[in-house]
């Protein structure tokens, strides 16, 4: 399905990869290691499009990355969660919902699934910081994306929220999805085929 | 869900952001306003003098209100990371880029159209001339708001935008500027204004293909 070929990323004039492949299949995860900056969020960031690679290519079904049924298919959450935080909870997932092909889980159930039930209302200004994360990880449960692109999903999580998090993605790839990720947390997804680069 | 449904989300949520960010909005309203009624104070009792300049006043408060109002086009969906994720919807960015340009229009470009004849009669501009003036802000504003989405979109990503932005956006203000304002004062004198009209009809359809065109590569 995913595939990166030979890809090469060159900041300033440090090379922070060289002829980087691999391949990822349906139910599979793929987890990012290394230090800070050495080039984690640039390759996710080549994967979703937003940086050219300075060589080689990112084929989604044998096709070049960029098609619209390529953005059907994936979805990224970074950093930054592109979140409003003057809006509601409700009004966030709904512009999320119009903005892509709905998913198996309807807004109640997602938020539900995320164990924020009753917060439908509040403003994401009130919500604490692993709230917002797991508002984030609700808009990937309400559209149909078979690709999730993770930027550190455990950041600001408590324990609970950790195991939570493993559970919706365990739950993701036994249903045919995949996942590209980094992360500093070690992964505990029991049944999972987990591939390792180390960058 | 469909195009359509995604264009009018957009708008929505840009009206409901805007209704929640007050203060934006009223910013360049506020400025539009004591511009123009600073003229007539400074200038003293000289009506004639002062109906003479008021296309002109009028029109140059409107494109710097616009100018004002540009860099909260994108920068807040920037900051935040929600451009990246309206980049990265299955539908057309052009389309979904352009419902945030209407939005940005109905929050900054409409209330300068609504109050502007208040302040024309305020300048002494004859009643006759009202509709032409609005015309002109009608067609107009939109383009002040779809050229500088472009401008915007090139430097939304720069640290310090501001200088950069005034010197892309303003000599494509300028063309708005002389038509519009000289529509008006032609129709002060009663002659016809139609060429002025058409030729910012063309320049509103021209704006909407460019700006497709640019955002895309833009942002």
């Amino acid at each position: 399905m995913l595939k990166a070929i030979a890809l090469s990323c060159i900041r300033d004039d440090r090379i922070l990869f060289a002829e980087l492949s691999f391949s990822l299949q349906q139910g599979q995860v793929l987890l990012l290691e290394g230090k800070n900056g050495s080039g984690k969020t640039s390759l996710l960031r080549i994967l979703c499009g937003f940086r050219e690679a300075d060589a080689g290519e990112v084929l989604w079904c044998d096709e070049r990355i960029g098609s619209a049924q390529y953005h059907a298919d994936m979805a990224y959450v970074g950093h930054l969660e592109g979140i409003k935080k003057e809006l509601s909870v409700l009004e966030n997932l709904t512009v999320a919902l119009a903005l892509s092909i709905p998913g198996r889980y309807s807004i109640a159930e997602a938020l539900a699934q995320v164990q924020l039930t009753g917060y439908d209302d509040a403003l994401v200004l009130a919500l604490s910081a692993g709230q917002k994360r797991r508002l984030s990880l609700a808009r990937l449960l309400i559209t149909q994306r078979l690709l999730w692109i993770l930027d550190e999903p455990f950041t600001s999580l408590d324990k609970q929220g950790i195991q939570l998090t493993q559970t919706l993605m365990t739950q993701h790839c036994d249903q045919g999805g995949m996942i590209v990720m980094t992360s500093h947390h070690d992964l505990n997804l029991p049944g999972v085929d987990v591939q390792r680069i180390r960058l | 869900m469909s195009l359509s449904q995604a264009f009018f989300a957009i708008i929505r949520r840009d009206l409901l952001l805007a209704l929640r960010r007050r203060s934006e909005i009223a910013n360049p309203l506020l400025f539009f306003v004591l511009v123009i009624t600073l003229f007539p104070l400074g200038l003293g009792a000289r009506p004639q003098l002062i109906q003479a300049i008021a296309p002109g006043v009028i029109w140059v408060s409107a494109l710097l209100a616009a100018m004002l109002s540009l860099d909260s086009l994108f920068r807040s969906d920037f900051d935040d990371g929600s451009l990246e994720q309206i980049l990265l919807s299955p539908y057309p960015a052009s389309i979904l880029i352009l419902a945030k340009v209407c939005a940005h229009w109905l929050v900054t470009g409409l209330p300068l159209l609504l109050i502007a004849p208040l302040l024309a009669v305020f300048l002494g501009l004859p009643n006759t001339v009202l509709g032409v003036l609005m015309q002109t802000l009608l067609l107009g504003t939109p383009v002040l708001s779809l050229v500088g989405a472009i401008g915007v979109a090139l430097t939304v990503g720069l640290r310090r935008g501001g200088m950069i932005l005034s010197l892309l956006v303003l000599p494509l203000y300028v063309p708005v500027l002389i038509f519009a304002s000289n529509a008006v004062t032609m129709a002060s004198s009663g002659l016809v204004v139609s060429a002025q009209i058409n030729i910012l009809s063309a320049m509103l359809v021209l704006a909407f293909g460019v700006n497709a065109l640019a955002n895309c590569g833009g942002v």
